[in-house]
Parts: C-alpha cells; sequence; structure tokens
C-alpha cells in the first residue's frame, strides 16, 4: 500500500505547487521579438500600442544570447506580523535559441532541509503548458506533474507561476501609458495585458527605466480589477556580454500583508550547459 | 559507529548547511540526513488467534531511526561518492531494529552516459497505489506497510541518454531478502515470518546474478517506460514450517518484462502500469491502471488533488506469492495548503471488489520551525475477508506519530 509518496509528492508539489517554474524571471526573458512585425501605428491607440510592446521588446532584447547560467537564491517569506521563512535553492537555465519555445530549467532546493535535493525540471513553452518534472529524494522517484495552474503560489511565496513566465513577449499586449522619474532614472510606463485566459491578473503596470531598458517596477491587478501585488526589482548589475540581472526582488501583497524577497547570488554565464542537462534522467542525480 | 556519525552530524550543523561541509583539491565533502522519532499506538489488543500474540505489544510501539548522508564530489561532480546507512531501533520487535546500507554508491558522469557502481536504490513506475514495474529493490518492510522503503540493491548499472531515450543496463549481483517484522512485532502474518529459513529455486540461491534493462522517454505529453528483468523475485512466496510454528519464505526464479506510461494533460495526469511475469511456479499478468486529477486553488492557495486507481492481478493465489491487489479499487485525496510549513494532508484507501475487504489510510505532515517535521498516519482495517491479504492485520488498526529532524 504506497501511500506514503502521495503525501511525499504533495510535500513537493506543495512547494513547487503544481505548475510549472519556467524560472524565466522578469529579468530572464528570452523570447522575443527580433523579426516580428510591429502592431499598426497608425491611430492613437494603436501607437500608443506600438511604443509600449516596442518598450518592452528593446527590454527582452537586452537578455538575449545569455546561453546559460548558474545561479544560488534565498527566499525570504515574511508575514504580516513579521515572522520570516527562509529558502535555499539553485537554479540553472539553458536558453533555448528558438523563440517559439522557452528556456529549460532545472532547480534543487537546499534548504529546508527537509526537502533538501527536492528538484524540479522545466521545459517551458511559450502558448501551451509547460513540461515538468519532480524528483523526490526520499522516494528516489521522478513524477510528470501537471502545470496547468499558473496563478498558483510559488513555493509558498506571493510570486505566483505566472510571474516567472510572463515576460516573454508574446504572452502580453502592450500599451504605452507615460514617462516619470523613478529613482535617479527616467521611466516609461506600460501596461501589460495577459492574452491567456487563465491568468490571474486583469493587468500589470511595468517601470522600465530608459537607461539600460530594465523593469523596475511591477504592479499586479487581480481578476477584479484591484491592485493586488507590487514587484519591486533592483541590485541590478551587467554582467559580461551586457546581460543585466536584478539581484533583489520583491513583492508585496496587498491584500494579505505578506511580503516575499527573492535574494539572488552571483550569477554564473557559460557554464558549458546542454540540452543533456535538462532531461528528466539527471534529475537521480542531482544534490 | 554511532560515535563517527554524531561527529559528523555536529560537525555538519556547525556550518551553513548548504554549503559543503569542506572542499578542497576539486574535492567538496557534503553530510546530510536526518533523525526520527516514531511512537504508534495500536487500538486493539493482538488477535489471540495469532501465533505468538503473547509476545506483541498491547498498546505501545516505539522507535528511533536515522538516515545520515555522506557526499563527496570530485570535478564539479564528474566523479561523486555517496554513502547513507539507515538504523532503526525498535521497542519491541528485534527484527524491526536494523540496519542497511541504502545507498554506497561510485558514479561517474560522462557527457551522455552514466555509470552507477555500488548499493542503490532506483526508483521505476507511475502509480501511487502499488508499485508494479518496480523490481530492482528490495522491499524494507519492517518500516511500513505502504511498501515505500527499500534496501539498497549492489549493482553496476549503465545509462546512456540518447535523442530515442535513455538506456540503462543493470548487473545485480547478490540478493537482498525481504525484511519481516519477528514474532515481538504487530502488522504481521499469523505464524510469523522466519527470515532465517528463507529458500531459493535457484541454485545459487542468494548468490545468483540478476539482470535488468529499463528504457524510458518523454514524447510530448506521454512519459513512457518499459523493462525486462531476469533473475530472482523479490516477492517470496510462503510455506508452513514443518513445526507450524513459523512461515518459510521462497524465492522463485522469474522473468518479467513491463510498462509504465502517464499522459500529462492540463490538471488530469493518466497511468498505467503493466506486467507480466513467469515464474517457477505460475506465470500472470498484473496491471495498475488510474487518473489523477487535480482541483488547483480550491479554497485559497490550497489544493486538493484526487485520484482513483484499479488494481488487477491475475496470480494463482495457491501457487504465486499471496497479494491483496487481486482485484481492488483505490482511492484517495489529497489536500496540499501550499503554506510556509508544506502542509499536507491525504485519505486513501483501498477496497477488494470480491470480498469487500477495505484498509483506509490517513497521513497529514506539517514541518514544525525549520528543521523539524511532524507526520502522523493513521491506519484502519474494514470487514477484512478471512482469506484477504490483509486478514492477518485486522486487529492492528494503528496511529502513529513522528518528529523528523533534518540536518
Amino acid at each position: 500500500m504506497p501511500l506514503k509518496f502521495i503525501v511525499r509528492a504533495g510535500a513537493g508539489v506543495a512547494l513547487l505547487s503544481h505548475g510549472l517554474l519556467t524560472l524565466t524571471l522578469w529579468t530572464l526573458s528570452a523570447t522575443a521579438a527580433e523579426g516580428r512585425s510591429m502592431p499598426d501605428a497608425t491611430a492613437g491607440a494603436d501607437s500608443a500600442a506600438a511604443k509600449g510592446h516596442a518598450i518592452a521588446a528593446r527590454s527582452d532584447r537586452s537578455d538575449r544570447g545569455f546561453g546559460d547560467s548558474e545561479v544560488e537564491l534565498q527566499m525570504i517569506l515574511r508575514n504580516r506580523a513579521g515572522d520570516e521563512a527562509t529558502r535555499a535553492l539553485r537554479i540553472t537555465t539553458l536558453e533555448v535559441p528558438d523563440e517559439t519555445v522557452g528556456d529549460k530549467s532545472l532547480v534543487v532546493f537546499d534548504e529546508p532541509r527537509d526537502i533538501a535535493g527536492t528538484a524540479f525540471l522545466s521545459h517551458a513553452k511559450i502558448l501551451e503548458a509547460d513540461d515538468q518534472w519532480l524528483y523526490l529524494p526520499s522516494l528516489r522517484r521522478v513524477k510528470r506533474i501537471s502545470s496547468a495552474n499558473k496563478s498558483g503560489p510559488f513555493l509558498g511565496s506571493e510570486f505566483a507561476f505566472e510571474d516567472f513566465t510572463a515576460q516573454e513577449l508574446e504572452k502580453f499586449d502592450y500599451r504605452f501609458v507615460r514617462t516619470e522619474p523613478c529613482g535617479d532614472l527616467v521611466c516609461d510606463v506600460i501596461e501589460l495585458t495577459p492574452r491567456y485566459e487563465h491568468s490571474g491578473y486583469t493587468r500589470l503596470l511595468a517601470w522600465i527605466d530608459q537607461t539600460d531598458h530594465q523593469y523596475r517596477r511591477i504592479e499586479f491587478f487581480d481578476r477584479g480589477g484591484e491592485a493586488l501585488k507590487t514587484l519591486e526589482i533592483d541590485a541590478y548589475r551587467q554582467y559580461e556580454g551586457g546581460i543585466w540581472r536584478g539581484h533583489r526582488q520583491t513583492m508585496t501583497n496587498h491584500k494579505n500583508g505578506k511580503t516575499s524577497i527573492f535574494v539572488y547570488g552571483d550569477y554564473a554565464f557559460g557554464v558549458g550547459l546542454t540540452d543533456d542537462d535538462f532531461v528528466k534522467s539527471v534529475l537521480r542525480r542531482t544534490r | 559507529m554511532r560515535h563517527r556519525i554524531a561527529t559528523l552530524i555536529l560537525a555538519a550543523t556547525a556550518v551553513t548547511p548548504s554549503s559543503a561541509l569542506w572542499a578542497g583539491e576539486g574535492l567538496t565533502l557534503d553530510v546530510a540526513g536526518d533523525v526520527g522519532l516514531e511512537l504508534r499506538a495500536f487500538v486493539d489488543s493482538p488477535a489471540p488467534s495469532t501465533v505468538g500474540f503473547e509476545r506483541q505489544p498491547e498498546t505501545w510501539q516505539g522507535s528511533i531511526h536515522m538516515a545520515p548522508e555522506v557526499v563527496i564530489d570530485h570535478a564539479n561532480g564528474r566523479d561523486r561518492f555517496v554513502v547513507e546507512p539507515f538504523a532503526r531501533l525498535d521497542s519491541d520487535d528485534s527484527e524491526r531494529t536494523h540496519v542497511d546500507l541504502r545507498e554506497a554508491t561510485w558514479q561517474r558522469v560522462g557527457d551522455d552516459w552514466d555509470l552507477v557502481v555500488g548499493l542503490d536504490v532506483v526508483f521505476w513506475g507511475v502509480t501511487e497505489s502499488r508499485h508494479l514495474v518496480n523490481v530492482i529493490n528490495q522491499i524494507d518492510a519492517v518500516e511500513d506497510l505502504d511498501e515505500e522503503d527499500f534496501l539498497g540493491q549492489p549493482m553496476i548499472a549503465f545509462g546512456l541518454q540518447r535523442s530515442w531515450g535513455y538506456l540503462r543496463a543493470f548487473v545485480l549481483p547478490g540478493f537482498r531478502e525481504r525484511t519481516f517484522p519477528g514474532i515481538e512485532g504487530r502488522l504481521r502474518a499469523s505464524p510469523p515470518v522466519d527470515v532465517d529459513a528463507a529458500r531459493f529455486t535457484r541454485s545459487r540461491g542468494n548468490d545468483a546474478l540478476d539482470a535488468a534493462l529499463r528504457y524510458s522517454h518523454v514524447i510530448g505529453d506521454w512519459d513512457l517506460g518499459a523493462h525486462l528483468f531476469v533473475g530472482t523475485s523479490r516477492e517470496p512466496r510462503f510455506e508452513q514450517s514443518s513445526d507450524g510454528e513459523h512461515l518459510v519464505p521462497v524465492y522463485e526464479r522469474m522473468e518479467q518484462i513491463g510498462l509504465d506510461v502517464q499522459n500529462t494533460t492540463g490538471a488530469w495526469l493518466t497511468k498505467l502500469e503493466a506486467i507480466v511475469r513467469s515464474t517457477d511456479s505460475d506465470d500472470f499478468a498484473a496491471a495498475v491502471a488510474g487518473v489523477e486529477y487535480t482541483l488547483f486553488g480550491l479554497v485559497g492557495a490550497a489544493d486538493l488533488g484526487l485520484l482513483a486507481e484499479f488494481l488487477r492481478d491475475g496470480r494463482d493465489p495457491a501457487r504465486a506469492p499471496a497479494t491483496a491487489f487481486d482485484r481492488d479499487l483505490f482511492a484517495g485525496a489529497r489536500l496540499t495548503l501550499n503554506d510556509v510549513a508544506d502542509t499536507n494532508v491525504l485519505l486513501g484507501g483501498f477496497v477488494d471488489l470480491d470480498s469487500g475487504s477495505t484498509s483506509l489510510r490517513f497521513e497529514g505532515d506539517r514541518r514544525i520551525g525549520d528543521a523539524w517535521r511532524a507526520e502522523v498516519t493513521a491506519q484502519v482495517f474494514l470487514d477484512v475477508d478471512a482469506r484477504d491479504a490483509l486478514a492477518a492485520f485486522e486487529n492492528d488498526a494503528f496511529a502513529q506519530l513522528s518528529l523528523t529532524w533534518s540536518f
């Protein structure tokens, strides 16, 4: 009566929650824009759409060609009362040059210790459900899991799964809103409308700076149109090859008062990963 | 041994757990693992019809266990050495007090191949209620009724990753006999199994060599697996000892082919495991097929997973090892809260479609603080038919609390 797996899988899936995890973070998108035809820029609404799209595409292009990367991530989950829990994980990502396919990523957990070694492999797709596998070290079992729920919580945090893939250009319609100062920089504010019907959001407002073309702040509006969450991205650094990464992402949920802070270590790019490092059989030997 | 483990635990906790304990010369050393306490309470007294019932615990059974793990990586994981012993000390059952090496391996990883030499645990399969195709490792049956704990199997395993799939060949020297609760244990057969009296139908007994081949591949929404196994069955049949005081496990030669398939579409997982097995005393087929459906975000962030599986086993109970899964239905529900403590609750049950014999199991677990985990398990047996394989457990309904500390 092997029931235990179900619970163990539950633990893993709770962590990773059902769905996906493409780990193409806001600052880490890779689909893109080049070669795509722009929306017609004739009428005023169309020109706002074209300008919004161009700003998002410019930001997206600044991330292309990173090849592969490795990074350690510390997650700090803080509730309204100020209680904190931390999680530590490692993420390796392989950029897939084909723009109609998303990136491949592997996440391995180090903390909390009871789930250490739990690993998660994801092959992201742009228009269909991602392919995802979970590895449970206590059972040495690899399980293909459903990626149907993109608006569910990522690792018990205030990030949703879709927050990690959202930046894929083709998932949104865009509209330029205004230009305004943001800190020491000047930002273009654009509105993003999710194209897929099961998104947890009706729209997003994003602040992209005009100097480095990076996302600095994103506001999320829920299905009722109310302000749900705010994401602030800072501690940006530029790596060799011109790739930018924001090393701190702070997501504040206005409804429940909880905050999730993702703190990234140094990224390593060009570590020589290939497709063979992102197949199901490698999960067995991740630690 | 115990002292060394304690030293390692102290050393491990002295540094940030996620970082290597020690690194140099291209080598890194990591120590991890867990230590736990477990307390079982049985609802009923042992059945007086059970052979040796007076030696079984009346109500309480406690134990402690530990499973430290030492990993040494060389050249960024190209070579890896892993040692993972397991030990349990039980308050009553001397058979449940045992040590094992779950893993003791050297692993070499190439560009598109990998090699494992040593004792290891391998899991195959997709279904939840029964693991029909998972035949490499022996079940450590003193651990739990759920057949989810395995003994390390000596092996040389070579894997090849190609565009057409992953192929893995196993040579398995040295047979591991199944563990069984002793006469002082609950949740056992009556009369108890005498593991020292085990018999083998192959002439070289537990020194005979086994071999297996496994192919697996992913095609779109389909995860496919197939295997071939030639060797000694991990599942024994039983004979009465001449004095009638014990059951004698008999391990037969077996050849088996099997298939496991999962389709993942939206919130639905559809699964099948099927085998055809030939042994000295019986040839039969068996299968498990079912679905898993998840209701995401049922209440807030919580998800509810629903499971249903049908189990069929065509073996002849008079000749082949007994099974409780001849024609059974399994149904289960798992609630995952998606909270910081990773709280999970599961309720699952089997019903024998012929006799109506039913077994229900509850499992709930959550993290406490950063390093502790509490788990509650309870299992009951209802309307058990005297001929069902569960009949021996009729008085053994229990609840169990375990606390585990991970490092």
